[in-house]
């Protein structure tokens, strides 16, 4: 047989995955929780974030890179919480130096606290000086076209609009500006943002988008791992829809079932 | 000397290294990492950087997030 099921790996910054759910490790109860939510979701890159140690306290308490060890997961340390080009360029030197020389990081930077909307002034100026220190700077943008061509061009490795608001759970809003972004743009499209459940995940894929990122949308589930285990298959079949291509939509009914040789014919 | 560590004041004997710094705090061996004045500090100069009075040291390490 034909093995029609064969597609191709997602390719980003010379890494190759054939899993297309990116998630996150924020929200979880416990690391035990992070880890089999993570598990079960397949997700071979894992992104996280970088903050002050706590000083003064158990030195021996568990560790995040315990639980995502760097040889078993690409690790995508973010910028969350930067709300300027200098902060986020700092958090990704101290992230390569955390990591060993890791140049894979994904830059968001901020516009305010309560709608965490990606500024893209900033943005822009922050990608411009990573990927001149030799960064591999996979971007979370608006979903704006002519703001995710401009990050292409300054040499971004993956272009990843949001769908709607990070934690919102509001699904993809403004699916014709993302299907616009993904026709030109020849980099992975990743929406990272704003999924609350499996069939936001699956609209991304069937859009054409290259992967999805998130976090919120499994952690918050009322049972994460259940969640995790939801969107890896609304990923797959989203991509083997999108893969398939869909019939065409039409106005009026068209029977399955033949005309032909009914009994009052 | 005095330096700020991670955004609070600190008091420490003059000549430290970021090294000593790290034990003193027991985080020998963790996954962090440092930065001085906004600059990284490798781990291969630990042992040779010396704080000074008045630096701003930031002690990172990787959480949860999204």
């Amino acid at each position: 047989m034909t093995d029609f099921l064969q597609d191709q790996p997602l390719r980003i910054a010379g890494h190759a995955f054939t899993s297309r759910l990116l998630v996150g490790t924020g929200k979880y109860k416990d690391f035990d929780e992070t880890a089999d939510a993570i598990a079960a979701s397949g997700a071979e890159v894992v992104t996280f974030a970088v903050r002050r140690t706590n000083l003064g306290q158990d030195a021996d308490q568990p560790n995040l890179l315990d639980v995502v060890p760097p040889d078993r997961f690409t690790l995508l340390p973010n910028t969350a919480g930067c709300y300027t080009a200098k902060d986020a360029v700092r958090t990704c030197k101290l992230a390569r130096e955390l990591l060993d020389g890791h140049k894979l990081v994904k830059l968001e930077v901020l516009g305010d606290d309560s709608t965490l909307y990606p500024n893209v002034t900033e943005t822009l100026k922050a990608a411009e000086e990573l990927l001149a220190d030799g960064f591999d700077v996979m971007v979370y943008t608006s979903d704006d076209p002519i703001v995710a061509r401009e990050l292409e061009r300054l040499g971004c490795c993956a272009i990843m609009p949001l769908g709607s608001l990070i934690g919102s759970g509001h699904g993809i809003q403004n699916p014709h500006n993302i299907r616009l972004i993904i026709e030109q743009t020849s980099v992975p499209v990743l929406v990272d943002a704003g999924i609350g459940t499996a069939s936001d995940a699956a609209m991304a894929m069937e859009l054409g988008c290259d992967g999805v990122l998130m976090n919120s949308a499994i952690a918050h589930a009322r049972q994460p791992v259940l969640m995790a285990s939801a969107m890896k298959k609304a990923v797959e079949a989203g991509r083997e829809a999108f893969l398939a291509g869909r019939m065409p939509r039409r106005q009026t009914a068209d029977p399955s079932s033949p005309f032909a040789g009914r009994i009052n014919g | 000397m005095q330096i700020q560590l991670n955004g609070e004041a600190k008091h420490l004997a003059a000549g430290l290294t970021v090294a000593q710094l790290i034990d003193s705090l027991g985080l020998r061996g963790r996954r962090i990492a440092v930065e001085r004045n906004e600059e990284i500090v490798p781990k291969s100069e630990h042992k040779i950087t010396r704080l000074v009075d008045g630096d701003r040291i930031e002690i990172v390490h990787a959480i949860g997030g999204g």
